[in-house]
């Protein structure tokens, strides 16, 4: 029997195949991907019902709502990402592929920033419009979203890859993980009410960034290595 | 060759084998039985890199190795009690990021790979709708694009038919024919037709 020629895929096709099939799954589950997002929205709509039509206390506490409820959607999202290809030994697969983890859960995460992430993004300045927040506060808005999220997912599935393989983890996620967002929601916050204020926001933006840059080389590693423990 | 000295693993507070050596040469099988509960999962996760062991060593071609290195991942199939296929994906798709993350793997088209293992009319059904014969026939898929030496198998004939049965046998005959190993677990008296087939008895409490 002659045997075909081998082929080894490269990094980037890796990347495109994990992708593909994250974004595959989700869509064959679009009732899930809703579930944040709506999450999100009906927490925000409920803070001026509850608070009073006041214009002034809705635009003080506007930027820190939408950025605990950004928080809050992501880590509810998060919970699931793990959870199904642990169930079914997918992730047993992955973790024995000769290809590196890492690159494979990045390509993970970038899926299921797309899919969460992103539209917490694009719909942030029509809720941010909704809490009284003056126009020009909400391009920022959507800046240090886009800085924020990803690192928000990063840092989330640390947790998440170290619960994967208990029971009750969701509880102990959120004490593992709420913490070290904390620094995040800080800067995130106080960067919006500055530029509320008028103020430039350059500084606080390139905090966010290093955030980003921090998280994004080095979460995939330590995700990796806990994947491998909660698989062993 | 590979060979495994002195294997010792705990889980909890039960030994389940210790001090457990043996070897498996190129073109050989080796079937690990034992009742339930004796390690045989255990054991061939260890060999695979999923599971680190309290002691020993495993050696391949003479050398020592990390069974979590990269090298050894190109070394190795693992299959699985869970098959690691997506219900909600089509064997097509299953076979598809199969591929992509193994290492170095043949071109060769994967719906008449799918045809080869019987599920020719099946390649775009969810798995979700396919018996559990017919997902692990798309699990067993897998072995036949990589060309990794050494096979580790966690009972690859349940819920197979007699077609299916027959068809492993086969794919694991070509595997140790080639020069490959193959280790695997299995309850019934499966007809193999491998040359040179070893035996390992785990036996649980006398250890």
């Amino acid at each position: 029997m002659s045997q075909p020629p081998l082929h080894e895929p490269g990094l980037i096709e890796v990347f495109g195949a994990v992708l593909r099939r994250e974004l595959t799954l989700a869509f064959r589950h679009r009732g899930e991907l809703i579930n944040p997002l709506m999450f999100f929205v009906i927490v925000i709509t409920l803070f001026p019902l509850g608070i009073g039509p006041e214009l002034n206390t809705l635009q003080r506490i506007s930027p820190g709502i939408i950025w605990v409820a950004a928080l809050l959607a992501t880590l509810l999202s998060l919970d699931t990402v793990f959870r199904s290809d642990f169930e079914d030994g997918a992730l047993e697969q992955m973790v024995l592929s000769p290809q590196p983890l890492p690159l494979i859960i990045i390509a993970k995460l970038a899926a299921h920033w797309m899919l969460t992430g992103l539209p917490l993004i694009l719909l942030a300045p029509l809720l941010g419009y909704m809490l009284a927040m003056p126009v020009e506060a909400l391009p920022p808005l959507m800046a240090t979203l886009a800085l924020g999220t990803p690192v928000l997912t990063l840092v989330g599935a640390i947790g998440v890859a170290l619960t994967v393989g208990l029971n009750r983890g969701s509880a102990l996620l959120s004490l593992l993980v709420l913490p070290l967002y904390i620094p995040l929601l800080i800067f995130a916050a106080s960067a919006v009410d500055t530029a509320a204020s008028g103020m430039s926001i350059t500084g606080h933006l390139l905090i966010l960034g290093a955030l980003l840059v921090f998280t994004l080389t080095l979460a995939p590693v330590a995700i990796a290595a806990a994947l491998r423990i909660s698989t062993s | 060759m590979l060979e495994v000295h002195g294997l010792t693993c705990e889980r909890g507070e039960r030994l389940l084998f210790e001090n457990l050596s043996f070897s498996v040469r190129s073109g050989e099988l080796l079937r690990i039985a034992g009742v339930n509960g004796s390690g045989k999962t255990t054991l061939l996760r260890l060999l695979c890199g999923l599971a680190l062991p309290d002691e020993g060593e495993i050696h391949w071609e003479g050398k020592k190795v990390r069974t979590t290195s990269e090298q050894w991942r190109r070394t190795t199939s693992y299959i699985g009690h869970n098959l690691g296929v997506k219900l909600e994906l089509t064997p097509l798709e299953n076979l598809q990021f199969a591929r992509a993350i193994s290492g170095a793997s043949s071109t060769e088209p994967l719906e008449a790979l799918l045809d080869k293992v019987g599920l020719y009319g099946f390649e775009y059904d969810p798995c979700r709708t396919l018996s559990q014969g017919q997902r692990r026939r798309v699990a067993l898929a897998r072995l036949m694009f990589t060309r990794t030496p050494l096979w580790i198998l966690d009972e690859p004939f349940v819920a197979l038919d007699v077609a299916g049965i027959a068809f492993v046998a086969d794919l694991l005959a070509r595997q140790t024919d080639a020069g490959g190993m193959v280790i695997l677990t299995t309850h019934q008296d499966t007809p193999l037709e491998n040359k040179i087939i070893k035996e390992l008895h785990l036996d649980s409490g006398n250890s």
